[in-house]
């Protein structure tokens, strides 16, 4: 299969990259790692007339300790963020989550930025950063702007980015230390899209849960924020029947497609799973 | 769509310089099999789940039907044209793969030689676990891998100045 005819442009500044995204207009699109655009370029399901390949802009590399946060520039790897000792120390859900996406061949160029700019509801990045309410940092052609992951998802493939704007970092809150955390993938095989996924991050003051959140993966059209499932936790010891009540009202903002991945109602089911032993390993890694 | 600028492309395989001048959508692997006739990597499924068009580039292994040629501009690459020493001599990945019955229509070798070259970089001692988890982006619809891990446990451990299991079972 053979990708439709582009011209190729590699800047080597944010500026530039913006500036051609802007001159060329809504036939230009950036690439990244290109395993999800050049595969959908091969069905031709996408045919930009113009590829700004972001490779070559260090700028865009990186992942940066701010103390409170931490900043991954947009082309930093998959391969990257598994092998980073700041990320291991501070965030390691990133890592665990990062090691469930498809392969490692893929992962060494599947970029952050290409995983949560994609808005493939199949990706498994939005709904962690929106569960670590991380805020994406955009440029664009009318200037700089910050867009939380939270707000960011609007459609499969329709986030919030305007025409001509791209991710150039992710900047992600450190939750506290000790606190618990567990990405819950269910996939057919490796390489595999999720049937469903949980993310959770929780810590606990005095044997109750002090604060949670919860995001779900591929069971809508856009990732999901659980909000209520996690509000019914806060509070609690982390029982069964509070992780029941909590499992419900998860599943029931769900409205997965029904596919070769499985009917709706299974998928909705296995959301809840997923979400049930993400929770308990997150307690167990947690301290008290 | 008018004509599009053909792009030069400069890479050095297997030690060797190549500059080619190649349409921007040219994939890396039509420009290994065709501009370069090294036919070693192989196209297997077209679609980046397959890993038989496997290489090495920069010290990373990447699934070449999944990337375009200008987007290697710069780079080292290795194929399995590269592994063997210049006498023949085979590298030890392939001397455990002979040995060890690691293929049988031998159409996903490349590939897993490949990836098995950077596994055995990154982690020289590999438990069985670990090979497993680091070829999962290698399918082989032959051998069912058993062999596969034996190779390269063989090549492991010869790398490694151990003794070597002398055949499969
Ligand atoms: C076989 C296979 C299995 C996979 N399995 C999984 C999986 O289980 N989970 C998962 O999450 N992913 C999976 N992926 C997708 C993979 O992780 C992709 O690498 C990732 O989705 C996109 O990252 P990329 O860097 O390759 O982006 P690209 O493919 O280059 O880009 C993707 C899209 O984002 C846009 N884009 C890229 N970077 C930016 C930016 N900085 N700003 C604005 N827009 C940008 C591009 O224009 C394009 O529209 C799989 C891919 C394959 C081929
Ligand atoms: S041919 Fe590239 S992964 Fe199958
Ligand atoms: S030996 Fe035939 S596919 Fe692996």
């Amino acid at each position: 299969m053979i990708p439709g005819q582009f011209a190729y442009h590699r800047p080597s500044s944010i500026e530039q990259a913006v500036r051609l995204l802007a001159d060329l207009g809504d036939e230009a699109r950036p690439l990244a790692g290109g395993h999800s655009l050049i595969p959908m370029m091969k069905l031709r399901m996408a045919a930009p007339e113009h590829l700004i390949d972001l490779g070559g802009i260090a700028d865009l590399k990186g992942i940066r300790d701010r103390g409170a946060s931490i900043i991954i520039g947009a082309m930093t790897t998959q391969n990257e963020l598994i092998h980073s000792d700041l990320l291991a120390a501070k965030l390691p859900i990133i890592r665990e989550t990062s090691l469930l996406i498809a392969d490692p061949q893929i992962r060494y160029v599947g970029t952050l930025g290409g995983n949560v700019a994609n808005g493939d509801p199949g990706n498994d990045m939005p709904a962690l950063m929106m569960c670590l309410d991380a805020a994406y940092h955009v440029a664009g052609p009318s200037g700089n702007r910050t867009i939380k992951a939270r707000d960011f998802y609007e459609g499969a493939y329709f986030t919030a980015l305007q025409e001509g704007e791209i991710v150039t970092s992710v900047e992600i809150p450190v939750p506290p230390a000790g606190h618990g955390y567990a990405y819950e993938k269910l996939k057919r095989k490796i390489g595999d899209y999720a049937t469903a996924a949980a993310a959770v991050v929780l810590s606990f003051s005095g044997g109750k849960v002090a604060t949670c959140a919860i995001g779900l993966t591929n069971v809508s059209e856009t990732p999901l924020l659980a909000e209520e499932a996690a509000e019914i936790l806060i509070g609690t010891a982390l029982d069964p029947a509070s992780i029941a009540k909590a499992v419900s009202a998860a599943e029931a903002i769900t409205a997965p497609a029904s596919d070769g991945r499985g009917p709706a109602d299974y998928r909705t089911k296995m959301a809840g799973v997923m979400l049930s032993r993400a929770l308990q390993r997150a307690a167990r890694r947690a301290a008290a | 769509m008018s004509t599009i600028e053909q792009v030069p492309v400069t890479v050095t395989v297997n030690g060797k310089k190549y500059q080619r001048f190649v349409d921007p959508r040219m994939l890396l692997i039509h420009f290994i099999r065709e501009e370069l006739n090294l036919t070693g990597a192989h196209i297997g499924c077209d679609t980046s789940h397959c890993g038989a068009c496997t290489v090495e580039m920069n010290g990373m292994s990447v699934k070449s039907c999944t990337m375009f040629a200008v987007q290697a501009d710069g780079a080292s690459i290795t194929t399995i044209e590269g592994m063997a020493a210049p006498d023949g001599t085979l590298h030890a990945l392939q001397e455990g793969f002979r040995m060890m019955h690691g293929l049988q229509c031998g159409y996903c070798t490349p590939g897993m030689i490949m990836r098995a070259h950077v596994l055995l970089k990154e982690n020289p001692d590999p438990t069985e676990e670990e090979i497993r988890s680091g070829i999962a982006g290698n399918l082989c619809r032959c051998t069912g891998y058993q062999n596969i891990v034996k190779a390269i446990q063989y090549a492991a451990a010869k790398l490694n100045g151990r003794t070597v299991q002398e055949a499969a079972e």
